[in-house]
């Protein structure tokens, strides 16, 4: 990385635009509202609130990393250009008809999502591959010509192709991108073949056409940031996050905007990536969780996992499939319903229920007293104690207490013969289960035992109930890092540059051409590194290499991670064996005398992630002074009890304190029940365990 | 904790669900059969001691509704509870004291904590093969389909049955994967018991009794104060299919009473030579899942929840099919099962079920091999291909149908890129039909025209699976019908739509899926819906001019605009 002293990270969230400045390692940080209309307005307006706070001109900034909701809230709100799909005859309405499921079972009046392109925008020509790329019906170039004229005469700001097999054999989209770039010049064109060259044609084709209905709206914002923060000094590399944890040129970005999706959460997970790392944490849980959802994400050796697809734009209570998929490298997150904003109420079954719907900011939470009726965990938080009804906030929202017992006592405890605090306590409770069953499926799903896990908690709502997670999870230990109301900007700047390619092509173990694979690696990486090279111009260049593999006639493939050796001296046995200890792993036995097939490969190229420095272990020293009590109920014991309250600025390294206790701070509190104690490590970070345990440092 | 608190028992019912689904994507990720990992044919359930059951996975498949929950009352009279030790497992594929075809295995566990049995695990999944004829209607009775394995023990005590293996491995095509789906079932069981023991340990739990007392309890009174809210009464419900050879008529009076909702399927047709006849309990499942969609969608499956949904029909009615009818293919008749009820609800509760729409899947199997009419070519190969298509659902009474959409399964469909790199086998066409969805005020969902080859040098044959060739879907309230199934070679040679056929080298099979009917008078349809419908060509003009009176020149205009790539 080019020898860049002062660096800019800046997360433009739905509410608020977080920016953080960091000089010669010390980090300024400031968070002003999201301006819709102009984004890039809040930039600046940040950018010189931090520059002032540092004394530096925004001149010495060398390198500005930008992360962005813009991609995923223009998916959201429909808010793209005008954008036609080209594609194979024949195969019209494959992002109309989806996987022809339901995603939810007894709803008589299920509503599907609109596809992104309604049915006239989509045209057809005629051609078609073979599923081994060989050509069957050859395309006619007189037939794009004369579609080029009609898609021009409709005044199409951007078209994406997508045809079917283009995975392994491009050259039909990239003649119809040759002929459109020749008619229609100053359209924009995005190809499934670069987008997302992987097989499957409802998730390729979403993903191209996601990419050509926000290229125009990014590319145009991205133009914009660049010529203002010029405008106003800051002559540097700009970059973008994007959703795989890595970064990327403002020119990559524009060309593939839809890997931008996401990138705000990815930030958090790096965020909580590096925090391991200072502490030399190989196995991390980390759990975000704000005012409507929570997000969960499994790290191990200070990387976050991946995953190839995932979700946006859920129409229907966050139901899996409610969406429409994006297949791009991503990190793996779960993201439930669960804030403090999830609103409550008991079901037909006199069932307590927990979210998704939310009470938003306005009117907000019953206790916030602007006319909400509905209890919200917010409410439940403040009955239980966890929360000063006099110090939210830092002191600027009053919370009223006797509005929450109210909205509990009418919307749940009438029904379920509860009093106020009982009701409190199954909201916290529902909630707090639901993101332990999360957790405990995805690490199910993954092979993973949490209770080897350390949690990173952070965003306004986890360290209120990370400790009960941790309680539920079996998870030992939990770190709550300093500055985690702008974790994600802070991730951006930890980020390393890279870029991840991928390839779907079928290939038997029985079948293993060495050849094939060696020069498949071989362009895989060339095209990753390419990628990253165009950011750095001296860096190092890492890649890593991961095979996709199962039995022939599952449907669900696992991760094989290779080294740099095994992916260049390829060979069947190796790969079988790998293979073999992955599935018994997850799934605990192998089975014999099936065919083992490989279908998708993957190489990620980037610069090594920086050094760093371990936290030092702390010394224990004093107990820290209490500055007052008050009751807390402690659901782990079932009862409430007397806790202590502290304040978080006055943790000095190795003081401690014993729960159950209270730890507040501005933008957040931490609940230590009496199962727990917690220390100030030397960053700052408030480290929580199992009490009698803290001597293990 | 001495007493178990309210917000316990919350927690623990939560918890129970969570371990069932849990349960239900272990056996999606590790299953061999296409139809559990694309259709989510299979099932997971947990159990109290008594047998009833306390919570299943809702999966891809309302088949297995009712069958999960009958299955383990009919392991306990078996085997014995004297008989049962911790460490066993069991198993069956008994098509009428399992899941109504020999191709669904069904495995139970019991669970010990502290060496008394407190519970049961099971679960289901669609297997490759089970021997026999393979897949299909054309046995003439259930021993002519395959193996059949009784209600037995797979395990005693952790010791495996090495007889009983060597058996099921003697009589299969894929013994590798049944053996391995078998263990996989297994385990699926297997992570449920040692989440709920955690589960009995956190709370200091000796028994489920509490908790399975609240589960049912909470679930018996939520359900009856549905069925009571509504309007008691009578009313007939009909409707001819298709069948194998000879039409079948399903006939199905619903009475709606205090405490229960009865299905009395007097009057429907007998037997059918084909393995298309349904054990009861399939024949329940589906009826309880469409009752529970138009009364109680949001309550779980449980044993108090399904109770009050009875079901009734004469032995040997193609509904009740008794041992020894072949039953292989009981999903045909299966599928149609909800919009046969739906006819008799449309009356007693206006205004909430859908019209009829294309109701069974419209799935189909293809075995390819090497030309055999003139020499092939070297790289020619023998493969099977199995995929999963839906025609277009029933239009709603506030709602249009969904186009290609399953219902009442829960079915996905693959890849078409992912089927061509099972075999040789190429699919030209996969798309919306226009003007199949039946007119009406909301229109019915669209069917789709599938276009199916080979790759050259080969030739195959197609097992056809469909219905409503001659029995298109019927529209409710005026509404009009959907589009019928049809099925020809692309030189015109007609084909049938049950039953293995012959496909030469070079030809494709041409196939047009059926639509959902519409729901409502189609004079009543908003003009903007069918300007939308029109520019999307959803439907055709002749079609908006024929059935909803709109003039050339609006037409002409909405075409002119649709081609201008404008938004309606």
């Amino acid at each position: 990385m080019a020898d860049v002293t002062a660096r800019l990270g800046v997360d433009i969230g739905g509410t608020f635009t977080d920016v953080v400045l960091e000089v010669d390692g010390e980090l300024w940080s400031t968070k002003v509202l999201t301006t819709y209309a102009a984004p890039e307005n809040a930039i600046i307006d940040g950018m010189h609130q931090v520059c002032a706070k540092a004394s530096v001109d925004p001149a010495r900034i060398g390198q500005i990393i930008h992360g962005t909701t813009l991609a995923t809230n223009a998916l959201i709100e429909r808010r793209g250009a005008k954008t036609a799909l080209v594609t194979t005859r024949g195969f019209r309405d494959v992002i109309e008809m989806r996987t022809e499921s339901r995603f939810e079972q007894y709803d008589l009046n299920l509503r599907l999502p609109d596809p992104l392109l309604p049915r006239n925008r989509r045209y057809v020509v005629a051609e078609r591959m073979e599923a081994t790329g060989q050509v069957l019906t050859p395309l006619d170039r007189a037939e794009i010509e004369t579609l080029a004229d009609e898609l021009r005469d409709a005044e199409y700001e951007s078209i994406a192709v997508g045809l079917l097999h283009s995975y392994v054999n491009d050259t039909h989209e990239r003649m119809i991108r040759d002929v459109l770039a020749e008619r229609l010049p100053g359209v924009m064109v995005s190809l499934s073949c670069e987008v997302s060259p992987q097989m499957r044609e409802y998730e390729r084709f979403n993903t191209t056409i996601a990419n050509a209905y926000i290229k125009p709206l990014m590319k145009n914002y991205l133009d914009r940031l660049q010529d203002r923060l010029k405008a106003e000094g800051a002559n540097c590399p700009i970059f973008l996050m994007h959703s795989g944890g890595g970064i990327i040129s403002i020119e990559s970005a524009a060309e593939f905007p839809v890997r931008l999706v996401e990138s705000g959460p990815a930030g958090g997970a790096v965020f909580a990536a590096d925090i391991a790392a200072r502490h030399g944490l190989e196995k991390v849980l980390s759990f975000d969780m704000g005012g409507t959802t929570a997000k969960i994400c499994l790290i191990k050796d200070r990387t976050p996992k991946t995953a190839r697809v995932f979700e946006v734009a859920r129409t229907y209570r966050f139901k899996k499939g409610s969406g429409m998929p994006i297949s791009i490298p991503v990190i793996d997150m779960v993201e439930i319903g669960a804030g403090g904003g999830s609103l409550a109420h008991v079901d037909v079954m006199n069932q307590i229920r927990v979210g998704p719907e939310s009470a938003g900011s306005e009117p907000g939470p019953a206790c916030y007293d602007q006319g909400g009726e509905r209890p919200a965990v917010t409410d439940a938080d403040l009955v239980l104690g966890k929360l000063d009804p006099d110090n939210f906030a830092g002191g600027s929202i009053k919370l009223n207490t006797a509005k929450s017992s109210d909205a509990l006592t009418m919307h749940l405890g009438g029904k379920l013969d509860m009093d106020a605090m009982e009701a409190a306590w199954g909201v916290a409770e529902v909630v707090d289960e639901n993101m332990a069953n999360a957790a405990r499926v995805h690490a199910v799903e993954n092979g993973e035992d949490l209770s080897e896990y350390t949690m990173i908690a952070f965003g306004g709502a986890a360290p209120l109930h990370a400790a009960r997670l941790c309680e539920k999870l079996g998870i030992d230990r939990c770190l709550i890092p300093v500055g985690a109301g702008v974790g994600s900007a802070i991730g951006f700047l930890r980020a390393p540059f890279s870029f991840e390619a991928n390839r779907s092509i079928f290939m038997k173990v029985g079948d293993f051409d060495v050849q094939a694979v060696t020069t498949l690696f071989s362009e895989m990486e060339s095209e990753a590194r390419g990628f990253v090279r165009s950011c750095d111009a001296e860096a190092e260049i890492l890649a890593e290499y991961k095979v996709y593999m199962r039995y022939s006639g599952q449907g669900w493939e696992i991760p094989i991670s290779l080294t740099a050796e095994q992916a260049k001296t390829p060979d069947a046995a190796t790969f079988l064996s790998l293979f073999e200890a992955d599935y018994a792993k997850l799934f605990g036995r192998v089975v014999d005398g099936m065919d083992v097939e490989i279908t998708v490969w993957s190489v990620n190229a980037f610069t090594p992630k920086a050094p760093v420095k371990l936290v030092a272990p702390v010394a224990p020293a004093a107990e820290v002074t209490a500055t007052g009590q008050r009751v807390l109920f402690d659901p782990g014991i079932g009862q409430a009890t007397d806790a202590k309250i502290a304040l978080r600025g006055d943790f000095a390294p190795g003081t401690q304190i014993t729960g159950p206790a209270i730890v507040t701070e501005d933008e957040t509190t931490v609940i230590l029940p009496t199962s727990r104690s917690i220390f100030a490590q030397l960053d700052g970070c408030l480290d929580m365990r199992i009490k009698g345990e803290k001597d293990n440092v | 904790m001495s007493e178990v608190s309210k917000v316990a028992y919350q927690v623990m019912w939560n918890r129970l669900i969570s371990v069932v689904e849990e349960q239900a994507q272990a056996l999606v990720r590790t299953a061999f059969s296409t139809s559990v990992r694309e259709a989510g044919d299979l099932s997971a359930g947990a159990y109290n001691e008594a047998g009833e059951m306390l919570a299943q996975a809702v999966t891809g498949t309302p088949g297995h509704v009712n069958a999960m929950a009958d299955a383990v009352p009919h392991f306990i009279r078996r085997i014995g509870r004297e008989n049962m030790h911790e460490g066993d497992i069991y198993i069956t594929n008994d098509p009428w004291e399992g899941t109504g075809h020999l191709h669904d295995i069904t495995v139970v566990t019991p669970s010990f904590h502290h060496g008394a049995l407190v519970g049961f695990f099971a679960c289901t999944a669609h297997i490759v093969d089970i021997g026999g004829r393979g897949f299909g209607a054309d046995a003439n009775s259930v021993y002519e389909e395959g193996l059949y394995i009784p209600i037995m023990k797979f395990a005693d005590k952790g010791e495996v049955d090495r007889t009983l293996v060597s058996i099921i491995r003697g009589n299969v095509r894929e013994p590798d994967q049944l053996v391995g789906d078998v263990y996989a079932l297994a385990t699926c069981n297997e992570i449920g018991h040692r989440r709920l023991i955690d589960m009995m340990e956190e709370f200091a739990l000796t028994d489920l009794n509490g908790i399975s007392d609240f589960i049912l309890t909470n679930s018996r009174e939520a359900t009856l104060a549905r069925i009571n809210a509504l309007t008691p009464g009578e009313a007939d419900g009909a409707m001819t299919i298709d069948g194998y050879d000879t039409p079948i008529d399903l006939k199905v009076r619903v009475f709606i009473e205090k405490d229960r909702v009865l299905c009395d399927w007097e009057g429907t047709s007998g037997l059918d030579k084909k393995g298309i006849n349904v054990p009861l309990v399939y024949t329940k499942a589906y009826a309880c899942y469409a009752l529970k969609c138009a009364i109680a969608p949001e309550i779980p499956n449980n044993a108090a929840s399904l109770a009050p949904f009875e079901i009734a029909a004469p032995e040997n009615a193609i509904v009740n099919a008794l041992h020894p009818a072949p039953v292989a293919l009981r999903h045909v008749i299966g599928h149609m099962i909800p919009d046969t009820i739906y006819a008799a609800l449309d009356t007693l509760l206006p205004d909430t079920v859908p019209a009829e729409g294309a109701g069974c899947l419209c799935n189909f199997q293809v075995s390819l091999r090497p030309r055999t009419d003139a020499p092939a070519p070297e790289d020619t190969v023998r493969s099977e291909v199995l995929t999963f298509n839906s025609g277009g659902s029933g239009a709603r009474p506030t709602l249009d149908g969904m186009n290609a959409t399953a219902f009442p399964s829960g079915v996905m469909t693959m890849p078409v890129e992912a089927t061509e790199q099972v075999g040789p086998v190429i699919i030209w066409r996969k798309e919306l039909r226009p003007d199949s969805g039946g007119a009406g005020r909301f229109r019915g969902g669209l069917g789709q025209y599938m276009e199916v080859g080979a790759r050259e040098g080969h030739e195959f044959d197609i097992q056809a699976m469909f219905d409503r060739v001659d029995h298109p879907a019927r529209g409710r309230q005026g509404g009009e019908q959907g589009a019928p199934t049809t099925i020809a070679q692309d030189d015109g040679t007609a084909m049938k739509g049950k039953g293995k056929q012959f496909v030469p080298h070079g030809r494709k099979v041409m196939m047009a899926f059926p639509g959902g009917a519409g729901y409502g008078d189609p004079a009543a349809r908003e003009p903007a819906d069918i300007e939308r419908d029109l520019a999307g060509g959803y439907i055709t003009a002749g079609f908006a001019r024929d059935h909803y009176g709109i003039d050339q020149s609006q037409i002409d205009a909405v075409l002119a605009r649709a081609k201008r790539g404008e938004t309606f």
